[in-house]
C-alpha cells in the first residue's frame, strides 16, 4: 500500500477497510484493505479464484462482507444495498435485458430514478454516442455482435452518471484484436468523463495497459498494490513475481560479510556470489535462505569482464526462437537461468559465454 | 462532484406505498393457512377423535380390518410395480428417440407423449371399449376362434398395471429425454477416448448423470399411481386400493373411517416424497460451468435395423393411438345397437347432436371450462405472488417451509385433498364463522386450484432458475429495487413459462374426476361426472362423444402451450 493514502485518508473516494467474506467454509476474501482515489483507474488483478470478483461485488453491494467497512466519499456504505449505491457495473457476460431493446436497456437505470422523459431521451442518446452506437436504439440486443453488446453494457452503466464505475472482466468474451481496440477506447472514455473506475481482470497485459494502480490478489488477500511498472520491476513477493510474467527465481543465502549498500548473496545452486542492493535489512536476515528475482530480458549475455558485478560463466543449453525475441536457457555451474534477447548473436547450444545479472535489476523477495 | 446516490432516491412514493408489496404476502399467507394448513390439520384432528374425545379408536378400528391392510398393500404394491413397468417402457424409448435418427422419428416422438393429455377417466373408458372383455379386441378374437366367452378379462392386477403403464410411462419418457439432452456429449467422448466401451460409457457416465431425471420420474409415477382412482374403480376388480376404500367409506357415510384412511394415504404419499427427495439430494451433480454440445442423433442406416426401428415405431404408435381411435369410433356408434358385434354396426352423429343440443348436456362443458379457468387463472396470479415473496432476500427457513406447504397439495392424492376440504368446510366452526364451502359452486374451483397450483408454481420457478442471475444484479446496480426488478426484469422474462404451466393445469382440471366425484354439486356437474353417469346408464356412444370433445379442447390448448414454450427459446 502506498504511503500517500495512509497520510491522507480523507482524500480517497473509495476505501475498503479489512474486508472479509466467507462462502460456506471457503474464505473468498480475507482482510482486504485498499483505497481508490478520485479519477483513478484502479485494477484488481489475480488468477481465477483469488477473490477479485468477490471484492468487486462487495464494492457493488451485490455481496455483503462478513467483516470490515466500505466507505465511499467518507460515508459508510457497507450495508447500503446495491440499488442505492449508484455505481455503474459492467458484467462479464454483459447481462443485457433480452426482452428490452438497446434504448430501453440504456434507459433502465434512468427509469428507476424516475428521470423525466426528455432527459432520458437525451442521456440515452448521448451515452450511445459515447460508445459509438448511435442509431441502434430500436435494435434487439440479441441481434448485436459481442462487441456491440459490450458497448451497450458500457452505455447502460455510464448513462446513470455513476459515482463509481465497476468492471468485471468486461473484455474477456471478445476476441484478441477487438479486445485491444476496445481497451484503448474504454480508457479514453473513462478519462474523458472524469470517472473513477475499479477494473477486475486476470489478464496482466490488460491491467497494465488500463490501470493507474493495481492490487495483485492471491488466495483472497492483496499481495501488493502499486503502479504497473513498480509491480513488474519490484515485485514484493514471490507469488507476485510468479504471477506477473516470466522471472528467474534464484534461491540464495545472505552472507555475513556484506558491504553497506550492496548485500552479498551466495546462490544455493552453483555457489555464485551475487551483489544485490539491500534497503531494508530485515527483509533478508543473515544466513537465511531467500529468493532473488531477475526478469529474463534483464539478463545480459556476453559483455562481461572480471570487473563487472555479478558476471558468471555459463553454458548455453537451449535456444528458443520466438519471433521478435529469442529465449536462451543457460546453465551457470548448476544455476539455471533464462535470458531474453533480441538476437541470439550466433550462439548455439553447447557454447560457453559470460552472463551478467545487473545488481539494480535484481529484486529481493519477501519470504513467504 | 458526486453526490452519494442515496440522495437521488428521495421518492417517498416508493417508500410509503406498501400496498403492492404487502399484498402478495397477505395472499400467500391466507391461502396456505386456509387452503393447506387448516383443512389438513382438521382431518388429522378428526381422525384422532371419537365419541369419547381424543383417542386412537379410529386407527385401531381401521387397522384391524383386513380389507384396509390389504388396500394399503395393494396401493403400494401397484405403485411400485407401475414405476418398474413405466421405467422399462419409457427409458428405452427415450434413448431410441434421442439418440437415433430414422424416418418418421418426430411423429413417433410426438405421439409418445399422447397419454399425458388423456384424462384418466377418458383413458379408462377407451381401454374398456378396446381391451375390455366385451371390447373390440376380445370380440375380434371370439369371432376368429369361434369362442363362446371372452378369451380374457380386463380385471385386477394385470389390467391395472397395463393401464397405469400406458398412462404414466410418459413421465419416464419425457424426463429421461430431457436428461439426455442436457448431458454434455463430450463427456461420453472423453470416456470413449479413455478406452471405455459402449456399455461402460452407458453404465459409468450416462446413467449416473441421468439418475436425477430417473428419480424425478419415479417419484411422479409413484405419486400418480398412489392417487389413481378411475382405473381401480372401473376395472380394478378384486384389487381394492386406498383411494377406492376412502370413496366407498364416504359413500357409506362412515366419516371416521374415511378420514382415518385419508390420513394413512396422505402419510404414505408424503413419506414417499421425503424419501425420494432425500435420495435425489445425494445424487445431484453440480451443473458443469462449461457448456458442451449435446450428442448428435445417430442415423440408423443399416437396412434391417432401419426396418426394425420403423416397424417398432408403427406398432408402438398403434398401441398408443388405438384407444383414442376406438373412442372416436364408439362416439359415432348408434346407442343400443352395439351388442355382440366386433365393431359397432351402425354409425350416427346423434351422440354429438345430443351433447350440443341438450342444454343439460352442453352445460357440463361450460361448467368444467369456467371452473378450470377460475382455478388456473387463480393459480397464475398465485404463482406470481409466491414468486414475489420468494424474491425477497433472507428468511431462508421461512421460504423452505413455504415451498413445502405449496408442495403438499400436489403430493397428496386428489381424494385426500377433496376429503380434507369437504371435512374442513362442511360445517360451521368457531374458527371460520358460518363459512361453508360444501354444496356451493366454489368448492370445485377451490379444490382444482389447490390440486394444480403447485404445477404452475413449479413451472414459474423452473423458468426463474433458467434466468441469468446477473440480470437481476445488473438491474439492482442500475438502481432498481426488488419490486421494480421483479416487475420489469424477472416477470417479463418468465411469463411464457408460467402461462404454459397454467395451460397445463387448466387442461388437467378440465378432465378432473377423482376429487370431483367426491364433492360435486348436482347443478354444477363437470364433464367427467357426466361421462361417468352416461357410462352407468350404458350410453356408451354419448360417453365416448363427451370424451372426444374433451380431448379436442385439450389438444387445442396443448398446441397453444407448446407454441408458447417454443417462442421462448
Amino acid at each position: 500500500m502506498g504511503v500517500a493514502e495512509i497520510d491522507h485518508p480523507d482524500m480517497s473516494l473509495l476505501s475498503l477497510k479489512q474486508i472479509s467474506k466467507t462462502f460456506d467454509k471457503t474464505q473468498a476474501v480475507a482482510d482486504v484493505s485498499l483505497d481508490v482515489e478520485r479519477g483513478e483507474f484502479f485494477g484488481l488483478l489475480g488468477p481465477s479464484g483469488c477473490g477479485k470478483t468477490t471484492t468487486l461485488r462487495m464494492i457493488a453491494g451485490l455481496e455483503k462482507p462478513d467483516a470490515g467497512v466500505i466507505e465511499f466519499d467518507g460515508r459508510d456504505i457497507t450495508n447500503l444495498p446495491a440499488e442505492r449505491r449508484g455505481f455503474g457495473m459492467v458484467f462479464q457476460n454483459y447481462a443485457l435485458f433480452p426482452h428490452l431493446n438497446v434504448f430501453e436497456n440504456v434507459a433502465f437505470g434512468l427509469r428507476a430514478r424516475h428521470t423525466s422523459k426528455p432527459e432520458i431521451l437525451e442521456r440515452v442518446n448521448s451515452a450511445l454516442d459515447l460508445v459509438q452506437l448511435p442509431g441502434y436504439e430500436k435494435r434487439r440486443v440479441d441481434e448485436l455482435s459481442g462487441g456491440q453488446q459490450q458497448r451497450v453494457a458500457i452505455a447502460r452503466a455510464i448513462a446513470i452518471e455513476p459515482a463509481l464505475l465497476l468492471f468485471d472482466e468486461p473484455l474477456s468474451n471478445l476476441d484478441v484484436t477487438l479486445r485491444e481496440a476496445t481497451r484503448g477506447e474504454l480508457r479514453e472514455l473513462v478519462a474523458r468523463l472524469g470517472l473513477t473506475a475499479v477494473y477486475v481482470t486476470h489478464d496482466q497485459e490488460e491491467a497494465f495497459a488500463l490501470c493507474d494502480r493495481i492490487s495483485v490478489m492471491g488466495g483472497g488477500r492483496i499481495l501488493q498494490t502499486a503502479r504497473p511498472r513498480e509491480l513488474y520491476e519490484q515485485p514484493a513477493q514471490l507469488s507476485v513475481a510468479r504471477f506477473l510474467g516470466r522471472n528467474n527465481l534464484i534461491r540464495a543465502m545472505r552472507l555475513s560479510s556484506s558491504k553497506s549498500d550492496l548485500g552479498e548473496f551466495k546462490t544455493l545452486d552453483g555457489g555464485h556470489t551475487i551483489r544485490v542492493p539491500v534497503g531494508e535489512l530485515d527483509l533478508a536476515p543473515l544466513n537465511q535462505p531467500c529468493i532473488l528475482a531477475i526478469r529474463p530480458e534483464h539478463v545480459v549475455i556476453g559483455s562481461g569482464n572480471d570487473n563487472t558485478a555479478n558476471a558468471l560463466e555459463a553454458e548455453v543449453r537451449e535456444i528458443n526462437f520466438a519471433g521478435a525475441t529469442s529465449s536462451i536457457k543457460l546453465d551457470a555451474n548448476g544455476l539455471l537461468l533464462e535470458a531474453l534477447t533480441l538476437e541470439a548473436d550466433g550462439l548455439s547450444a553447447g557454447d560457453h559465454c559470460s552472463v551478467v545479472l545487473p545488481p539494480e535489476r535484481i529484486s529481493l523477495l519477501k519470504n513467504e | 462532484m458526486y453526490e452519494l446516490p442515496t440522495s437521488q432516491f428521495p421518492s417517498p412514493r416508493s417508500r410509503f406505498s406498501p400496498s403492492p408489496r404487502l399484498l402478495p404476502w397477505l395472499i400467500v399467507g391466507v391461502v396456505l393457512l386456509y387452503g393447506v394448513l387448516y383443512p389438513n390439520l382438521h382431518v388429522v384432528i378428526a381422525s384422532l377423535q371419537s365419541d369419547a374425545g381424543w383417542s386412537l379408536a379410529n386407527y385401531r378400528q381401521v387397522l384391524s380390518q383386513s380389507i384396509v391392510l390389504e388396500s394399503i398393500f395393494a396401493s403400494v404394491g401397484v405403485s411400485i410395480l407401475t414405476v418398474l413397468f413405466c421405467a422399462a417402457v419409457g427409458v428405452p424409448l427415450a434413448f431410441l428417440f434421442e439418440r437415433y435418427a430414422f424416418p418418421a422419428r418426430r411423429l413417433f416422438a410426438t405421439l409418445a407423449a399422447l397419454p399425458l393429455v388423456l384424462p384418466p377417466l377418458v383413458g379408462t373408458i377407451a381401454f374398456i371399449f378396446l381391451f375390455g372383455e366385451s371390447g373390440i379386441l376380445a370380440r375380434f378374437a371370439q369371432s376368429i376362434f369361434g369362442l363362446e366367452n371372452s378369451p380374457w378379462s380386463l380385471r385386477g392386477w394385470p389390467a391395472l398395471l397395463f393401464f397405469h403403464t400406458y398412462t404414466m410411462y410418459p413421465f419416464f419418457y419425457m424426463l429421461t429425454g430431457a436428461g439426455l439432452r442436457r448431458i454434455d456429449a463430450s463427456l461420453a467422448e472423453a470416456a470413449q477416448s479413455l478406452g471405455a466401451g459402449r456399455l461402460r460409457v452407458l453404465a459409468r457416465v450416462v446413467l449416473p448423470q441421468l439418475t436425477p431425471s430417473l428419480i424425478a420420474a419415479a417419484l411422479l409415477t409413484f405419486m400418480t399411481s398412489m392417487a389413481s382412482f378411475s382405473a381401480p374403480l372401473l376395472f380394478g376388480g378384486s384389487v381394492r386400493v386406498l383411494t377406492l376404500e376412502i370413496y366407498t367409506a364416504r359413500q357409506r357415510g362412515d366419516a371416521g373411517v374415511a378420514v382415518t384412511e385419508t390420513v394413512i394415504l396422505a402419510l404414505i404419499s408424503l413419506s414417499a416424497l421425503v424419501v425420494f427427495q432425500r435420495y435425489e439430494g445425494t445424487r445431484k451433480f453440480a451443473a458443469s460451468a462449461l457448456k458442451g454440445a449435446t450428442k448428435k442423433r445417430q442415423a440408423i442406416t443399416g437396412g434391417r435395423a432401419r426396418a426394425l426401428a420403423i416397424a417398432g415405431g408403427v406398432i408402438f404408435s398403434l398401441i398408443l393411438v388405438l384407444p383414442v381411435a376406438t373412442l372416436v369410433l364408439v362416439s359415432f356408434a348408434s346407442e343400443g345397437q352395439w351388442t355382440v358385434q366386433t365393431l359397432p354396426p351402425s354409425y350416427t352423429v346423434a351422440n354429438y347432436a345430443k351433447i350440443f343440443s341438450d342444454p343439460r348436456a352442453s352445460e357440463v362443458f361450460l361448467n368444467s371450462l369456467s371452473m378450470s379457468a377460475i382455478a388456473a387463472g387463480a393459480a397464475l396470479v398465485w404463482s406470481f405472488c409466491v414468486a414475489a415473496v420468494m424474491a425477497r432476500k433472507g428468511g431462508r427457513n421461512w421460504k423452505r417451509v413455504l415451498s413445502w406447504l405449496i408442495l403438499v397439495p400436489w403430493a397428496l392424492p386428489g381424494t385426500v385433498v377433496a376429503v380434507s376440504i369437504a371435512e374442513a368446510y362442511g360445517q360451521t366452526s368457531p374458527l371460520l364463522g358460518s363459512f361453508i364451502l360444501v354444496g356451493t359452486f366454489w368448492i370445485l374451483p377451490v379444490v382444482y386450484f389447490l390440486r394444480f397450483m403447485p404445477l404452475v408454481v413449479r413451472a414459474l420457478q423452473a423458468s426463474m432458475e433458467q434466468l441469468d442471475a446477473a440480470l437481476e444484479e445488473a438491474a439492482s446496480s442500475l438502481g432498481a429495487r426488488w419490486w421494480r426488478r421483479l416487475t420489469r426484469v424477472t416477470l417479463p422474462l418468465v411469463w411464457p413459462g408460467a402461462v404454459a404451466g397454467t395451460l397445463l393445469a387448466f387442461v388437467i382440471a378440465l378432465g378432473e374426476y377423482v376429487a370431483s366425484v367426491l364433492i360435486f354439486v348436482p347443478n354444477n356437474r363437470p364433464v367427467s361426472i357426466a361421462i361417468a353417469s352416461e357410462l352407468r346408464e350404458f350410453n356408451l356412444g354419448t360417453a365416448a362423444a363427451y370424451g372426444v370433445v374433451l380431448m379436442l379442447i385439450i389438444g387445442i390448448i396443448m398446441m397453444v402451450a407448446t407454441r408458447l414454450e417454443r417462442s421462448r427459446a
